[in-house]
């Protein structure tokens, strides 16, 4: 069945008309993904053509929403818009919302959060700054590579696009039920613990792959969730043992400051919490593959 | 980016915030004509950014403009944990009554803001909650409502303030949260918030970390940037847009996405500690493009650091196919022989993903000797930090 994203989603995307957005639509459509339209202000009424779809452009996620009983939409437009963006897909109470932007200021992403709570979260907000969702077989929505690996039965929720790809890639033959990239900014909407939570309920997902990397505690809040309400077998791994404190490593919110936020410290939890947590990707999926293959 | 104690006051002075008059000099002399022009009892103050500077000797009283020199002079080049002092502040130097402790934060783990606030101040708030938990006010802030004057008022009722001090800290809580979101802070604290013997509120220190992800919105924060105190290599990665950071080992690290570099500095060091001990050198993310360019630019700045022995290639294509990005390995040799900088240390390149059998057949028909290619991450971190042991 996949968590959050399925055969039956129905997807736009706010920035169809920009460069990425384009480029990225035209990968989703590939992968088979139900895209029904795209959002760009001004632009309503427009159609782009994508090797031989014809996709509508609205207004307004409202609008989308409207004409075409869209339930998800993946945000793609610059940092300078994004707030504007996540709002109007908020106001709209779409269900999903994915943000893919890198770069947003984070009283940005906190404001829209806080909006989001006011207006009783009514919309799931994945990201920002994050690869996206992917359910193999059925839908993609962000910039996951679709073809990594097929459908099966693992769940994956990760701070970082590329372990993502690395991790389902050396899984590929036994297959995932849904992959969440959570991105790496240090204000995300979707979390670990929602994701560990949402594959625990799921009927077709066995076992749970979660990826993080230092910065923050979401790592060791996950692991006390892991250990008082998921039963379901969960491998770890963690990036940044090596990385020096104060310094920011790629993502915004990969950070360690002072003592707070070490790998160490998050291996430390998600093991004692039960999780085997592998030394690099590859030993993770190892560990994963001996699960599966129980 | 974290401030200088300066420019946090400045800062600070910018939203109306009451600080002590004063200024910052990089030589005893404009030491002296700061001291002369407050013409007063001055505080010189070491600008690093690094705690415990008092107890370092880098903050000290001076009556006369002749000691605010002596002192500017002593201070100046001074080490304090690892860090020089290029810059001191002078400051009024202010009669303190009592210390309180005020700041807003980011707290990531409620996705939200958090104000901290004390009649405790002048010490480590962390060892005041510690001590004195009771004494430490945590108040959530709802990002999309903010601070304003009532909401003010009872954090600092409720934190306890005594009531003759009670407005001004009403007023200074509304400033700093004006300064906190108007400038895209990620912290704003100021320790001590002190109370001076005539009853007025001073903001005598600054702390400020400004979020990177808002400079479009502030482009004069650029300004504050510290090109002095940063790696020379991180300043040339910056100036080519590439997102860089300078470590201390041998093994030169170029990936693609900021979870894969991170771990692949990991899978380096572990393999590392069979070759006696090399480490990753510096973290280099060319993003999930890896064009010719972007990598010829990028293996520039990775050898350009003499430490760097041998250098990990380590490129998972997602979006991007490996066949492209063996390209863009073979034309950044090119690209660097060009440019005068022909590449003569071994590079280990380990690709992946989507069109990864390309990729690789196009790396080994180029039969580069410098090129050596390995299948997974984990063989080929052994293989670079193995080179580069050899090569020490």
């Amino acid at each position: 069945m996949a968590i959050w994203l399925t055969k039956e989603s129905k997807v736009i995307v706010q920035g169809m008309t920009g460069s990425e957005g384009s480029k990225h639509t035209r990968r989703m459509l590939r992968a088979g993904t139900n895209v029904v339209g795209g959002v760009t202000p001004g632009k309503g009424g427009q159609t782009v053509d994508f090797e031989g779809s014809s996709l509508p452009v609205f207004n307004s996620v409202g609008d989308a929403m409207a004409s075409t009983g869209a339930d998800v939409t993946v945000i793609f437009v610059p940092p300078k818009f994004a707030k504007g963006a996540m709002i109007e897909a908020i106001d709209a109470a779409i269900p999903l919302a994915i943000t893919i932007t890198e770069g947003i200021p984070v009283h940005d992403t906190a404001e829209a959060w806080a909006y989001n709570l006011a207006q009783g979260s009514r919309t799931r907000i994945v990201g920002p700054n994050c690869p996206g969702v992917a359910s193999p077989g059925q839908s993609n929505a962000g910039i996951i590579p679709a073809d990594i690996a097929g459908p099966g039965r693992i769940g994956l929720v990760s701070k970082s696009g590329t372990l993502t790809y690395q991790m389902m890639y050396e899984l590929r033959d036994i297959g995932f039920s849904t992959a969440v990239g959570i991105g790496g900014d240090p204000v995300i909407g979707t979390t670990h613990i929602d994701a560990l939570a949402a594959f625990q309920a799921d009927p077709d997902t066995d076992a749970i792959v979660m990826i993080g990397e230092i910065g923050g505690d979401a790592e060791e809040r996950a692991a006390d969730f892991i250990k008082a309400s998921v039963t379901k077998p969960v491998v770890g791994y963690i990036a940044g043992f090596t990385a020096p404190p104060g310094k920011t490593m790629g993502h915004a919110g990969a950070i360690i400051s002072g003592s707070s936020g070490t790998a160490e410290a998050k291996k430390v939890a998600l093991e004692a919490a039960g999780v085997k947590v592998g030394k690099t990707p590859s030993e993770t999926a190892r560990l994963m593959r001996q699960i599966m293959q129980r | 980016m974290d401030l200088y104690e300066y420019q946090g006051r400045e800062l600070f002075a910018r939203h109306g915030l009451p600080v002590l008059g004063g200024g910052v000099a990089e030589t005893p002399e404009e030491a002296r004509a700061i001291a002369a022009r407050l013409g007063r009892q001055v505080v010189v103050k070491a600008q690093v950014k690094v705690g415990g500077r008092g107890k370092a000797g880098g903050v000290k009283l001076a009556d006369t403009v002749e000691e605010a020199t002596a002192r500017a002079t002593d201070i100046l080049g001074m080490d304090i944990k690892g860090h020089t002092v290029h810059k001191v502040m002078i400051t009024e130097a202010a009669d303190i009554a009592e210390e309180y402790y005020f700041s807003y934060l980011l707290d990531r783990a409620n996705r939200t803001f958090l104000c901290i606030a004390s009649v405790a101040g002048g010490m480590e708030i962390e060892q005041v909650a510690h001590e004195q938990p009771d004494k430490v006010v945590k108040q959530p802030i709802d990002a999309s409502k903010g601070v304003d004057e009532p909401l003010a008022r009872s954090i600092v009722a409720k934190a306890g303030f005594p009531a003759e001090v009670a407005e001004q800290v009403v007023d200074i809580a509304v400033k700093l949260w004006r300064a906190f979101v108007d400038e895209d802070a990620t912290l704003v604290e100021v320790n001590p918030l002190a109370k001076t013997p005539d009853g007025r509120v001073l903001c005598l220190d600054a702390k400020v970390t400004l979020d990177g992800n808002g400079s479009f919105r502030h482009p004069e924060h650029e300004a504050w940037e510290d090109k002095s105190a940063v790696d020379p290599l991180e300043q040339a990665a910056k100036a080519k847009d590439l997102n860089y950071v300078k470590l201390d080992g041998e093994v030169g690290i170029i990936g693609n996405g900021a979870g894969l570099v991170m771990s692949t500095l990991d899978v380096v060091a572990y393999a590392g500690e069979s070759y006696g001990g090399v480490k990753p050198a510096n973290f280099l993310d060319i993003g999930g493009g890896a064009s010719a360019e972007v990598m010829a630019n990028g293996l520039e700045i990775v050898l350009s650091d003499p430490s760097v022995k041998s250098v990990f290639v380590n490129v998972f294509g997602g979006i991007t196919a490996c066949d492209a990005v063996a390209k863009g390995i073979l034309s950044a040799f090119d690209l660097l022989s060009q440019r005068g900088e022909a590449v003569t240390k071994p590079l280990v390149v380990r690709l992946d993903g989507n069109n990864a059998e390309e990729g690789r057949r196009i790396l080994d028909s180029a039969a580069n000797p410098l090129v050596e290619r390995v299948d997974t991450m984990d063989g080929a971190a052994q293989r670079a930090a193995e080179l580069a042991a050899a090569g020490v």
